[in-house]
């Protein structure tokens, strides 16, 4: 099976005077997946209902494999949805609930369906109740039955932010793995970043009902189109630079733009990472707090009145203890501005 | 729009079906103009109905004396029973919810046996039905004060209570029982809205109450009785109103 | 302080005594529960088997509910609660439905579900001459039909028969349907509707795969309670029927007036037990119904 191109194009969705959707234009390629990211409220949801039919869109279109679906019902576009949670019917058991879709179609059911049990791993649990399985496991049914139904296209809407930690990674990794086996044109909704990096071919940074930057992930996090992309994917610190040419001086560092502006006093937004903090003994700056997450750890420092976070190796901490004077030094990656 | 015009159609048939019984007995009681002037005159009431006169005030004493019997046997043993003696919940439950299964009617019977010793015994007095009342309401009493008790961590605030030296008396009054109040104030409320409404044992054991007095006087007063009825069943309305509006309310608040 | 001290058999031989001591609180409970309670059922459960010479036991009582007026009052009680169980369902179920298609916390459902608490307790006597009033001889519906030419009448008064408590006993039935049903309502969660939609699915087949099959178990359990309703009421039958007595609680009030002359207050405790019986059957049906309720809409 090969995927359809899908199209949005120029949405938008107004509830009295709120935009939740502000002329947004999406296109997402065949067999890709796409992440929408972006914090609550942003419409990324509201974005994925219209194109799975369940809300109308007060303007723009919808086009699907070329075709314009946009007042298409929601039971005609063929498209598999998962949940948040809950969606399974509780009367059914696994078997049933995901042979649900075929049976409507009238088609032979109980081939495909115990394949897509066998592809999310859960052909042992065919007979029970939702009630009786986990929360991921749950999910994986909802995945199956959406899936069953060989659907153009394959709609998650936050499918994993009801699961614990541990599971969420699982199940995500498990949904990529799947989905590029099926080859299925994927949106997929959520407003955990790491979630987004990880799984998607681009991700889509929303916020009030417009997309910021549509990108691979190593693009969205390495060089943020927009200051709102830089700050809500990954830790950023905002320091005072000064822009001259296409070059911006922070903390004594001369570092490359994004994108250019204009030469004056701005607000750089620089990663931890992008941070170095090293012991010397002749340096005024401070460190603060130092905090072990792991393989990496941070610690923040005050330099003249701001404070900086930096990121380093964890076998590096017990150099830093809280009043060690240190060295601050800023790799020199392209930065955006605020 | 089809479900508009489905919800307003179910509603407005439903809305005439119960209202016109009240709107009857409105009319009906005002067919004589006397009626509703009589019994807002309560020594005259008295003068020409004793038995009604005779049924209210009964009526009022046993709402008054079941809700005070109920709370006082119902709050300890529930609190008790959450904090010592958990293991007996179950029993306390199953007992309390027992008369649901138990028509009035069959309740009756195994009481008349009962109540020939309560004749011997304290004589009988209208105020004796306090007793059969008590069992009545304590399915409805006892899932009130069980919800409210729901609600708080009993046994949390006991523990700290005791702990800054509070006796069982003293965490049952002056801890627990404020922060159940509403739970109390409900099932009290559904109390005295079901003894003003009970006719099944005050008529079958021989004693009067309101409902009683009024199927008497249903006989020879049509008109009054009516008027009797309508006023009893507002009252009860407006109690059970104010509850229900009151328990929503709350609700939604919290959730 | 002394207490921390205190070793492990000294416990296990404390607890005893405290348990005994923490019963003691529960003693004016029990007490009451058992006299007003637990004897009395025991004595419908005892007497139901006891002869009417007050010792011995017999079979008689139970045989005798056997008899064909018995058997006959049986059937129109049961028939009564049925028909007033199953109108009440399907009026209430559309009622609730009605209700739930609206705003959750709407000011219209909130006054409605409050005002069915208050129309499901209201019964017996007021009830009754609620319906005299608006249907009886000269009742206001009467009256206003008879002057347009109608007369509901004609064919014989029904309200003090079957039909007439049928329709009165619905007028408590409703409410109390909307009060049972509409939790189960508010379970059915929207993303069935859109999952099902997603699935291909259209309105028709919602109702009948997805919906109906959940729903029917909360509908036929509220019934049931509707049923256990009715056929345990007694005071509206006893202020609208003052001859005969068609059903089973009437037929209870003559056995306990006519004690004195007949002697026939244990077949009044078999009837009893008969009822209690038919009560429990129905309740153990719907608590299982009820379960089901919980786990699938809870």
């Amino acid at each position: 099976m090969t995927g359809v191109a899908v199209h949005l194009d120029g949405l938008r969705r107004t509830f009295g005077a709120v935009h939740a959707l502000d002329d947004l234009d999406l296109s997402i390629e065949p067999g890709e997946l796409v992440a929408l990211l972006g914090p609550s409220g942003c419409g990324k949801t509201t974005a994925l209902r219209i194109l799975a039919g369940l809300e109308e869109a007060t303007a723009g279109r919808v086009l699907v494999d070329g075709r314009d679906v946009t007042r298409l019902p929601a039971n005609k576009r063929d498209m598999g949805m998962v949940f948040q949670a809950y969606s399974l019917f509780p009367h059914l058991n696994t078997l049933q609930n995901v042979e649900f879709g075929l049976r409507l179609r009238r088609s032979s059911a109980k081939n495909r369906a115990a394949e897509m049990l066998e592809l999310v791993g859960l052909s042992d649990l065919r007979d029970r109740y939702p009630h009786q399985l986990s929360g991921g496991q749950q999910q994986r049914v909802a995945l199956a039955r959406a899936l069953a139904i060989e659907p153009q296209v394959l709609l998650l809407d936050e499918p994993l932010s009801a699961l614990d930690a541990k599971v969420r990674v699982q199940l995500r990794d498990e949904i990529r793995r799947i989905q590029t086996e099926v080859g299925t044109t994927t949106l997929f909704v959520t407003h955990d970043q790491e979630e987004a990096l990880a799984i998607a071919d681009r991700v889509g940074v929303m916020r009030a009902g417009r997309l910021e930057q549509l990108a691979t992930p190593s693009e969205v996090y390495l060089r943020p189109a927009t200051a709102f992309v830089a700050d809500f994917v990954g830790l950023s610190n905002r320091l005072p630079g000064t822009v001259t040419g296409d070059t911006v001086e922070v903390l004594g560092h001369r570092l490359p733009l994004v994108t250019p502006h204009a030469d004056g006093a701005v607000t750089a937004l620089i990663r931890p990472e992008a941070i170095e903090a090293v012991p010397d003994p002749d340096s005024t700056v401070k460190v603060l707090t130092s905090s072990f997450l792991g393989s990496l750890s941070r610690v923040t420092v005050s330099v003249d009145d701001h404070l900086v976070v930096a990121q380093v190796p964890s076998g590096r901490l017990p150099d830093l203890p809280p009043g060690t004077p240190v060295r601050i030094t800023i790799q020199p990656v392209a930065v955006a501005l605020e | 729009m089809a479900r508009v015009i489905f919800r307003w159609t179910v509603l407005s048939v439903m809305g005439v079906f119960f209202l016109l019984p009240l709107v009857a007995m409105v009319e009906f009681s005002t067919r004589d103009p006397e009626t509703w002037p009589l019994l807002v005159d309560w020594p005259r009431l008295s003068s020409e109905y004793p038995a009604l006169a005779e049924g209210i005030l009964a009526s009022l004493a046993q709402a008054a004396l079941t809700s005070v019997l109920m709370l006082a046997l119902l709050v300890p043993t529930a609190v008790w029973v959450r904090l010592r003696l958990p293991g007996l919940r179950r029993l306390v439950e199953f007992l309390c919810l027992l008369p649901l299964t138990i028509p009035a009617i069959v309740l009756v019977v195994g009481l008349a046996p009962v109540y020939a010793w309560v004749n011997y015994l304290i004589g009988g007095s209208s105020l004796t039905l306090v007793f059969a009342y008590t069992i009545l309401v304590l399915p409805y009493a006892y899932r009130a004060i069980d919800t409210g008790l729901s609600a708080i961590d009993v046994k949390t605030l006991a523990e700290a209570a005791r702990s800054l030296g509070a006796g069982w008396t003293t965490v049952i009054w002056r801890v627990v029982l404020p922060n159940i109040r509403s739970a109390v104030l409900s099932a009290a409320f559904l109390t005295v809205a079901l003894v003003l409404g009970e006719f099944t044992i005050a008529s079958l054991l021989h004693r009067t109450n309101l409902q009683v007095a009024i199927e008497y006087l249903g006989k020879s007063s049509a008109t009054v009785s009516v008027a009797v009825s309508l006023a009893a069943l507002l009252l009860a309305f407006a109690l059970l109103l104010v509850l229900s509006l009151a328990g929503s309310s709350k609700k939604g608040k919290t959730s | 302080m002394a207490e921390i001290a205190a070793d492990a058999p000294q416990r296990v031989a404390r607890r005893p005594r405290l348990r005994g001591a923490a019963l003691l609180g529960t003693v004016p409970f029990f007490a009451f529960v058992t006299i007003f309670l637990i004897i009395p059922t025991l004595a419908v459960v005892i007497g139901a088997f006891t002869g009417d010479g007050g010792r011995g036991f017999t079979l008689d009582n139970v045989r005798a509910l056997g008899d064909e007026y018995i058997v006959a009052a049986f059937g129109r009680s049961i028939t009564l609660s049925a028909s007033s169980a199953i109108i009440g369902a399907v009026l209430g179920a559309l009622l609730a439905y009605a209700l739930v298609t609206g705003k959750p916390d709407g000011l219209l459902r909130r006054m409605v579900t409050a005002a069915a608490g208050v129309l499901a307790q209201f019964g017996g006597v007021t009830l009754a001459f609620a319906f005299l009033a608006t249907i009886g001889l000269s009742g206001f519906v009467t009256v206003w039909l008879q002057e347009h030419g109608l007369d509901p009448y004609a064919n014989g008064v029904w309200l003090f028969e079957l039909p007439g408590l049928t329709l009165v006993y619905t007028y408590f039935q409703i409410p109390l349907m909307v009060i049972v049903f509409l939790p189960a309502l508010d379970g059915i969660r929207p993303q069935w509707r859109e999952a099902h939609v997603s699935l291909g699915g259209n309105t028709w087949q919602y109702w009948t795969r997805v919906a109906g099959p959940l729903l029917a178990p909360a509908f036929l359990g509220s019934t049931l309670l509707l049923f256990a309703n009715a056929f345990s009421a007694y005071a509206t039958a006893a202020a609208l029927v003052s001859q005969g007595s068609p059903i089973v609680p009437l037929q209870i009030r003559g056995a306990l007036t006519s004690e004195v002359v007949l002697g026939q207050a244990n077949l009044g405790k078999a009837m009893a037990l008969g009822m209690v019986v038919v009560v429990a059957v129905v309740m153990t049906a719907y608590s299982l119904l009820q379960r089901r309720t919980a786990r699938w809409l809870g």
